[in-house]
Order: structure tokens, then C-alpha cells, then sequence
């Protein structure tokens, strides 16, 4: 077994982005007719590799030899010719055309008269692709009206109807139920057998032993291992994406924490989170793990008045409060530093001044106008403090950094003076002098009597710097731990579901 | 790059005026007329009621959000004015019932789209067949005329000089200034405009800002109609027909951006400036009407072809 050639190879893939490395001289091997499971952190490079063999981002270097030939790949049109069709975890389907339409879109087949499409031929063609897969959908069907299972059906039709060799799958069962998941296997070996080679992305563990033959452990954008699945434990597999030993410094402070500040009992949100019960203490900073989908952000929303909620109660110091809003949670003093800054964090066109005192303009205006220079004033100490680099206090943030851009958005927190501070990945984009700074903000925020609640993909960030740590997995909370008995292990073993909560 | 900052960044506004002047030389040059004290204030006179639409718009452009109904609620507003003059209501009191009209349609317009969550295009849109619809209905079709000369000092009269109705838009102009720079309303249209994500996580009450921006559009609309009836003695049910255009075009061509998040009234009144004395300058230069349709066209494509050309050239 171990025989069937290598369909694809890449080697010595390099891929820089500004400031970073995202992948240095990774081999990767696929072998025709086989599940090969991709596995790592979030961050770990997976998918740029996997954006890299689709030809939506171009390497720096490295060579890949597809089915014995080299391929350059420098479009997803030239990814396609070479046989390789990849189905992104957010589907690319239109959501109005019908399966045919989108089976074949930008490949239609022409009718006789140029120009126009052989709907017949198109539609008997998408049918015999799905009866091939064994699945029953009328390519006349409108995408928008099928369930998501039945939508992925569609993505994989669409990716098989260019006669792929590869086929990338990017965590494909994170929105299936366990019987769709089933029937997708199905469909998966049936691939195999045909001898596609499918190249499988998921967090999801016990998914591996299931579907996978072999499996390739990526870490800090570097090929760690490639095994057989057969012959693998799990436990292996979690040191190896876990690997080494935490080598950042963090500047952690322990501050005994105080009185109870926010305490959450049972926040449900239908299909997203399943009765979520947390309290956050004066002093304290709790982190909050977990994977990509596990339902962070959207407690954080949930908590934040942001997003509805189907139950649940919510304590703010002591006395019980109804935070449908998010101006009903800042008047009570929380403050939400939301993972994308850009989108949700801050107006870009606006000046850094503009921006620190958003959440607080009553602050700064009588009847309804604004005192400049009481904004100014403000807004001076409070870059001064956090020290943001910029030109001067009317520089809009859109040409700030990443890093004095977070800052900015801290500023308005502080500005608020808001105690209960929820942060979603603090240092995302961020250069490692930033970094350092934003944890040492953290920590004074929590010497200050502040709480701090820390959403963080980046395990060395969580362990560093948190108290206490919660671990999400599907919309529940899997664990908790406290900083001297967490490990990186353990938090894995609860994120992936490896351990019943 | 040491640009002084304050210049780099109202680059656009002294692009606008920049403009405004070119074009001022030029049709000095080519028709003496143009100067004289009388054709000034006539081109002023022409402005007023664009510019005074356009400052409405320009506050919801900024905002992110369209208003295409200015132009029926200003005939709607002036027909219940007139109405209201014409049984008799004293003269403050229909001026007030014709600003409250244009008020409240641009407050549904406000409700539709922040509560209704309707797009802006769509609300308006209706809006500007149902308000056209109501004025053509309480009036029966039939303009109403004949107004008091008190009345019809609002257009016809001068304080030092200058008309009255150009007074009304200098102090329009100076309020919607300070608003929009200075108070929390201005502020916040800017922040719902920029980023309404952002703007609603830090507690702005998005909605009723909403409203109120649209209300003021409204309400801006029904003051033009004022000056409009007054100069035409006469509230007719079909006045302001395509004004909306002419008063996004003010907006767009001042550098207000249509994505919402940027802009100014001062540019928007150069803007509506720069399309009054196109007009005027290409009648005295005895061009066409029809010419001077594809003249008005062709700057604001230009305009905003300057607007995105200078925007990527940034990045």
C-alpha cells in the first residue's frame, strides 16, 4: 500500500508576508487515491499552503511537480488545468443560479448558436455528477434552497467536474450533522477508491481515524511530520502540533483578584452557544481558548449586547442586568476590543482624536456640541500613556499601524473608563514590540482593578498571561483551569473534544 | 512627505475651489457679464434651493445612506403651506407646517430605514412617489397661488443688499457647518457613515441618529419650498422634479463620497456654486439647454473620476 506513487509534491515551499514568515521550506507528498489529513494550530500555515496549491497566492520559492510535471500555478485557472479543485469552509456557490448554473459557471457548454448555453446538456451532465457521488439534488434545484450538506454536495460536483486529481477540503464538516458527515464519507471514499488524492483540513480529531490514511503536522508555518494513521496515536499527534516549549516572554504580573465583577450563568444562543456560565473578578485576566468556530467571539458578542441571546443571565457587579445592547453593556461599564479592528473596532476615516472619545463624546460636549479642546485634552494623555505613534492627534487611523491602531482602540476603552474589558485576539496582525506592549497595558488594567476577559488563538499568549482559563469547543465550555495547571496539552485535548468536559 | 497635514487632508476642498475659480476666470474672460454685481447675486439667487437640498444630503451621504424623495417632499411641503396660507393661518405658523411636513416625511424615511432596516435607496424611493402622490392629491393637481406680499418678501426682499433668500442659505450653510464639525450629531453621522459596525459597538445609538439625519433632510427640504413658493408666488404640486439629482450632484462634486464616511457642506456648496454658474455662464454664452445638460453630466463624472483616480493613487 505504502507503493502508490506520489501524485503531488511540493518542496521547499516558502511563502514571506511583511514581517513574517508564513511558511519556510515545506515538503508536502500526497499519494494518489488516499486521505491526507493536514494538521496544526490556527496559524500554523495550512492554509496558506493549501491557497498556494490552489493558486490563489503565489511562493516566494519551491518547486510543485504534479502528477510528474512542474507546475508553476500561478492562478486558480492554471490550479484547475493541473487538476486541483479546492472547497473553502465558506462555500463559493451563487446563491441565486441553480446547481447546474453553478456546477458549470464560467464553463458553461455552448449551444450552437454562439453565446448561448445548452441548458439541457448542462443540466444532464450535472446530474450524471451527482449521481456519480450518490447524492439526490435536481440540478434545476436553486443553491439558495438547499440545506448545507446538500450545498457541499454541490461544491464537491463542481470541484470533480474539472476531472481534479487533488482535492482540498477545508474543514468540510463544521457545519454537517453527524448523519451528513456520514453520508460526506462516504462520498470521500468513493473519491479515494476512484483514485483522487484529497487533501483534508480539520480541527476536528476524531475525524482521523475515521477517514484519514496519513497525516502531515504543520507548526509555525514548518513541516513537522508526515505518519501513517494506522500506525499513530493520537496523543502523538498533539505534541507534535504543540511542540515546543513557550520561549516568548511575557511580562505576567499576578494581581490577587477582588470582588466579583461580571458573572454569566447559562447565555444560550441557538446553534451557537449552549449555556455558557463564567465570572470575571476584579484583578483578574481570564483567557478564553478554544479553536476557530468554537464560539469565542460570539460569547463575546453575546455578552456584550451585540448579538441576541435566547436565555441566560448576566450579573454585573452584583446586581443583575439586561445588556441588549452594547450601549446598555458600556453604560455599565464593559468594553469589547473586537477582533477585527479594522471592520469593527474603529472609524477609519476619522482622526485618532475622533476615535478615543467615540464611546464617550457626552463626556466632552454640552447640549450636544463638542469641546475640542476637552477632547484633545483627553486624547493627548491617553496617546501619551499608551503611548500610539502618530504625526499629531488629527492623523486618521486608517494610516496608523496595526499595533497604534489596537492602541487607539484601547484609548477608547479608557477613555470610557470601562472595567470590564473583553479582548479578541489583542494581538492579531501586531508586531512583537507592540505585542509586548499590549500585555504590559493588560497588565496594568488588571492591577488597576480591572477584569479582563482574553479571546487568544496564540496558546503561549493565553498561558502567559491569563489567571484562569476557559476552553471553548462547539459553543460550550469544555474546561477550565487555573494558570499553574494548565499546559498547552491539555487545553488542545479539550479544544479539539478529545476529553468529555 | 512633510505636507502640512491640515492641507493634505482638505486636498479635495481646495481641489473643489480650485475649480470653482478656473471656472469663474474663464467664463469672466469669455463673457464680461459675468462679474457684475446683478449676475452674481443672481447666480446666488439660482443656488439657494439646490444648495439648501444639498446640505440635507450631504449629511445623509455622509452617513453612508441616499435621499431620493427631496424633491417630492419639497412640492408637498409647499402645498400644505400654501394651503395652510390660504385659510388664513398666520404667516410664522404655515411656515412651520411646511417645515413639519418635510420633518416628518424625512422622519419616516429616517424610521423605514433604521428600524425598518430597509435600504435607504428602496425607502426613499417610495417616498418620493408617495410624497409626490400627496401633494398632487390635497391640491387636486392645481397649483396653489397668490400669497401675501409679506410672504413674498422671503424671496423678493434685501437685508443690506443682499436677498433675503441668499441669507437664509449663508445662515443654513454657517449651522450645518458647526453641526457636522462640532457637535455630537455631526460626529456621529460621521461614525455610522465610516463604520456603522464600529460606531454601534461603541455605544452610538445608531438608529435614532438615524432618524434624525433623515429628518433633517426632510425638514431642509421643506425650507427650501418656502423660498421656492415665494419666488414663484404660487405652491405647485409638481415643483422639485429631479432636484435630487441636481442636489446629489452638489454633494458628489463637493467631494462628499457616495461610500459614506468623508465629507463637507463647505464643499457641498462650492459644488452647487460650480453647477450654478455653469448654467448661468453657459446662458450667457447663449449655449443650449440641451448642451448644457451634457456639460453638467460630463462634470460629475469628472468629479468623481478625480475623486477615485486621487484615492488610488494614494495607496
Amino acid at each position: 500500500m505504502n507503493e502508490r506513487p506520489a501524485l503531488l509534491q511540493m518542496q521547499g515551499i516558502t511563502k514571506r508576508y511583511p514581517g513574517v514568515v508564513a511558511l519556510e521550506e515545506v515538503d508536502l507528498e500526497v499519494r494518489r487515491g488516499e486521505v491526507h489529513f493536514l494538521l496544526g494550530e490556527n496559524g500554523a500555515g495550512k492554509s496558506t499552503l493549501m491557497k498556494i496549491l490552489a493558486g490563489a497566492v503565489q511562493r516566494d520559492a519551491g518547486t510543485i511537480i504534479i502528477d510528474g510535471c512542474i507546475s508553476e500555478l500561478r492562478s486558480p485557472r492554471e490550479a484547475n488545468d493541473a487538476g486541483v479543485s479546492i472547497i473553502y469552509q465558506e462555500f463559493n456557490l451563487v446563491p441565486h443560479l441553480t446547481v447546474a448554473e453553478n456546477i458549470f459557471l464560467g464553463r458553461e457548454p455552448a449551444a450552437r448558436l454562439p453565446g448561448l448555453i445548452d441548458r439541457a446538456r448542462m443540466e444532464q451532465e450535472a446530474q450524471q455528477r451527482l449521481t456519480e457521488l450518490g447524492v439526490v439534488i435536481r440540478p434545476d434545484a436553486v443553491v439558495d434552497d438547499l440545506g448545507v450538506a446538500e450545498q457541499q454536495m454541490v461544491e464537491v460536483a463542481k470541484a470533480l467536474s474539472i476531472d481534479a486529481k487533488i482535492l482540498i477540503m477545508d474543514e468540510p464538516t463544521s457545519a454537517l450533522t453527524n448523519q451528513e458527515i456520514t453520508r460526506l464519507f462516504h462520498v470521500i471514499r468513493t473519491l479515494r477508491d476512484r483514485g483522487v488524492a484529497i487533501i483534508y483540513i480539520s480541527h476536528r480529531m476524531e475525524e482521523l481515524h475515521r477517514i484519514g490514511d496519513r497525516v502531515t503536522v504543520m507548526r509555525d508555518g514548518r513541516h513537522i511530520a508526515t505518519r501513517e494513521l494506522t500506525s499513530t496515536h493520537l496523543n502523538e499527534l498533539i505534541t507534535l502540533m504543540v511542540g515546543r516549549a513557550l520561549t516568548e516572554h511575557f511580562p505576567k504580573v499576578a494581581v490577587p483578584a477582588g470582588e466579583e465583577l461580571l458573572r454569566v450563568e447559562g447565555l444560550k444562543r441557538t446553534g451557537v452557544l449552549h449555556g455558557i456560565s463564567l465570572t470575571l473578578h476584579r484583578g483578574e485576566v481570564v483567557g478564553l481558548a478554544g479553536l476557530m468556530g468554537s464560539g469565542r467571539t460570539e460569547l463575546a458578542r453575546a455578552i456584550f449586547g451585540a448579538d441576541p441571546v435566547d436565555g441566560g443571565r448576566i450579573w454585573v457587579r452584583g446586581k443583575e442586568a439586561k445588556l441588549d445592547s452594547p450601549r446598555a453593556a458600556i453604560a455599565l461599564g464593559l468594553g469589547f476590543l473586537t477582533e477585527d479592528r479594522k471592520r469593527q473596532g474603529l472609524v477609519l476615516g476619522l482622526d485618532v482624536t475622533a476615535n478615543t472619545c467615540l464611546a464617550n463624546l457626552d463626556r466632552f460636549s454640552a447640549a450636544g456640541i463638542v469641546s475640542p479642546g476637552q477632547e484633545m485634552a483627553v486624547a493627548k494623555k491617553l496617546t501619551a500613556d499608551l503611548r500610539v505613534k502618530t504625526p499629531d492627534l488629527h492623523q486618521l487611523v486608517v494610516n496608523l499601524s496595526g499595533g497604534n491602531q489596537q492602541k487607539v482602540v484601547l484609548a477608547k476603552w479608557l477613555c470610557r473608563e470601562a472595567e470590564i474589558l473583553i479582548f479578541d485576539e489583542p494581538t492579531r496582525g501586531i508586531d512583537v514590540g507592540s505585542k509586548v506592549e499590549i500585555y504590559q497595558l493588560i497588565n496594568r488594567l488588571a492591577a488597576e482593578g480591572k477584569a479582563v476577559l482574553m479571546i487568544s488563538s496564540e496558546m503561549p499568549e493565553i498561558l502567559g498571561m491569563s489567571d484562569r482559563i476557559l476552553v471553548m469547543h462547539r459553543g460550550s465550555i469544555a474546561g477550565e483551569f487555573s494558570a499553574a495547571e494548565a499546559t498547552q496539552e491539555k487545553i488542545l485535548h479539550c479544544a479539539v473534544g478529545a476529553k468529555a468536559a | 512627505m512633510k505636507i502640512p497635514n491640515r492641507l493634505a487632508r482638505n486636498a479635495r476642498q481646495f481641489g473643489t475651489f480650485a475649480v470653482f475659480v478656473v471656472l469663474c476666470a474663464v467664463i469672466s474672460i469669455l463673457t464680461p457679464h459675468f462679474l457684475s454685481v446683478s449676475n452674481l447675486l443672481n447666480v446666488a439667487q439660482q443656488t439657494v434651493i439646490n444648495a439648501i437640498i444639498a446640505v440635507g444630503l450631504t449629511y445623509v451621504i455622509i452617513s453612508a445612506g441616499i435621499d431620493l424623495s427631496v424633491g417630492s417632499i419639497l412640492a408637498f411641503s409647499g402645498v400644505v403651506m400654501g394651503q395652510a396660507l390660504g385659510a388664513g393661518l398666520p404667516l410664522p405658523l404655515a411656515i412651520a407646517a411646511g417645515v413639519a411636513v418635510g420633518t416628518g416625511c424625512g422622519a419616516v424615511n429616517g424610521l423605514l430605514i433604521a428600524y425598518g432596516r430597509l435600504p435607504p435607496f428602496i425607502a426613499t424611493l417610495g417616498m418620493m412617489s408617495v410624497a409626490r402622490g400627496a401633494a398632487l392629491l390635497v391640491t387636486d393637481g392645481r397649483p396653489v397661488s397668490g400669497f401675501s406680499e409679506s410672504f413674498r418678501w422671503l424671496a423678493t426682499g434685501e437685508v443690506m443688499g443682499v436677498p433675503v433668500p441668499v441669507l437664509i442659505m449663508i445662515l443654513v450653510y454657517v449651522a450645518a457647518h458647526f453641526v457636522l464639525r462640532r457637535t455630537k450629531f455631526g460626529r456621529y453621522t460621521f461614525a455610522i457613515g465610516g463604520n456603522e459596525e464600529a460606531a454601534l459597538l461603541s455605544g452610538v445609538p445608531v438608529r435614532l441618529y438615524k432618524l434624525g439625519i433623515y429628518a433633517v433632510c426632510g425638514g431642509l427640504a421643506g425650507l427650501a419650498s418656502v423660498i421656492l413658493t415665494a419666488r414663484l408666488n404660487s405652491a405647485q404640486p409638481i415643483a422639485g422634479l429631479s432636484y435630487e439629482l441636481d442636489a446629489i450632484a452638489a454633494t458628489v462634486i463637493g467631494g462628499t463620497s457616495l461610500m459614506g464616511g468623508r465629507g463637507s457642506v463647505v464643499g457641498t456648496l462650492l459644488g452647487a456654486l460650480i453647477m450654478g454658474v455653469l448654467r448661468n455662464g453657459l446662458n450667457l454664452l447663449g449655449v443650449s439647454s440641451f448642451i448644457q445638460q451634457v456639460v453638467i453630466g460630463a462634470v460629475i463624472i469628472a468629479a468623481v473620476l478625480l475623486d477615485t483616480f486621487l484615492k488610488n493613487s494614494k495607496r
